[in-house]
């Protein structure tokens, strides 16, 4: 492999996951619920806009979930599929969806970490069908990527003078 | 592992700047933030020590243009040169859509700048991963200091070549940036490739943007 194999969404993948979220947030309390990829870039955000940098916190999100799967490694566990960080007003939970995206719930005193938990069990299932779709569309994945800017060469020597 | 978002209609990609301890990686970035108007780039993220050190990351991301519609987004990360350090350094690589080496070109840092690249190679074949098929740009940087080495000898050093065994690719390749030199060229009989390279002194931003440019077009001309 020459690199790491791209992948993209649509339309539609974005719909689903948005109505799937909002389920999950009427039914756990939670004020917002973002979707990032393992390597750092925002997928999705429903729920309350968020007041930080999204972009920012999807790096440091990413990179928090690798450094606890090392950790994890380390005492025997082959992984730690969700992890909770607790303050005293703020907390989230976040979790694996098919090896690939981390969803990450925030929520404050109106939501309990128990039901965040509980209902989340039920929407990372939902996700994880819905991303293993996605990646299982290699071919016209990769189609569609190629085409994007095939021929664009010059577009591109443009964009950088 | 560059995402292709159609609904918002952005192109991401993940940019790595890798290289020894204190060779200019920050440095780097930091002169991308200063110079990059704050509507096209983000917050700068660093996760360092109380000595500055980076500990485990820098991140910045940067809006580089619009091509065919879509937002072209890149994610700068900077890596903890420092050895002991390896376990986040590798963490950092995974998903990488392009790769800057930063070499330190004092004559004292030969040593720690080869050591850094044999561990690039090293962290990103146990990811499978092939150095010599993704964007990769070479930064030899300081090259302002009065004990800063020849760039033939950091080239003889950290950019020897490797054979291309790719049929299609075995054609002479100028370099654009080095009139008269070539990226792929014949050399008795077997067609060997290198990185292009670009000289540097970053602290005064000179060659900062000429490397982030060579990187993030080869990383966009991988998805035309």
């Amino acid at each position: 492999m020459a690199g790491a194999a791209s992948w993209s969404f649509n339309e539609n993948d974005f719909k689903q996951i948005q109505t799937h979220l909002q389920a999950f947030l009427r039914d756990s309390n939670a004020r917002c619920a973002l979707l990032v990829d393992r390597n750092g870039q925002l997928v999705a955000t429903v729920g309350e806009p968020p007041q930080f940098d999204p972009t920012a916190f999807a790096s440091l999100t990413a990179a928090d979930f690798s450094a606890n799967d090392q950790l994890a490694k380390m005492i025997g566990e082959p992984e730690f599929a969700s992890l909770v960080h607790q303050g005293e007003r703020e907390s989230m939970f976040l979790a694996d969806v098919a090896k690939r995206v981390i969803l990450v719930v925030l929520f404050d005193q109106r939501a309990t970490l128990g039901l965040v938990k509980l209902k989340a069990k039920t929407v990372v299932g939902t996700l994880n069908k819905v991303f293993e779709e996605m990646f299982n569309r290699v071919g016209t994945g990769q189609a569609q990527q190629k085409g994007l800017l095939e021929g664009a060469e010059d577009e591109i020597d443009k964009l950088f003078g | 592992m560059s995402m292709i978002n159609y609904a918002s209609r952005e192109i991401n990609c993940k940019l790595v700047y890798y290289g020894p301890g204190l060779g200019g990686k920050t440095t780097n970035l930091e002169h991308i933030y200063g110079k990059v108007s704050p509507n096209t780039r983000g917050k700068m993220i660093s996760l360092a020590t109380e000595t500055e050190r980076t500990l485990f990351f820098d991140f910045l991301p940067v809006d580089l243009g619009t091509i065919r519609g879509f937002k072209t987004r890149f994610h700068l990360y900077t890596v903890p040169g420092q050895v002991y350090y390896n376990a986040s350094r590798k963490l950092i690589l995974k998903g990488v859509d392009g790769l800057v080496f930063v070499a330190d070109s004092q004559i004292e840092r030969m040593e720690a700048n080869v050591e850094s690249m044999q561990n690039l190679y090293d962290n990103m074949a146990e990811y499978g991963y092939d150095l010599t098929r993704i964007p990769f740009v070479i930064q030899y940087n300081k090259r302002d200091l009065p004990n800063a080495a020849p760039i033939k000898d950091l080239q003889a050093a950290l950019n020897p070549g490797w054979t291309v065994e790719d049929g299609a690719r075995q054609k002479v390749t100028p370099d654009p940036s080095h009139p008269g030199e070539n990226l792929i060229d014949k050399i008795g009989g077997d067609w060997v490739g290198h990185a292009a390279y670009h000289e540097a002194v970053a602290v005064r931003g000179d060659g900062v943007f000429d490397t982030l440019k060579a990187v993030s077009k080869l990383v966009l001309k991988t998805l035309s």
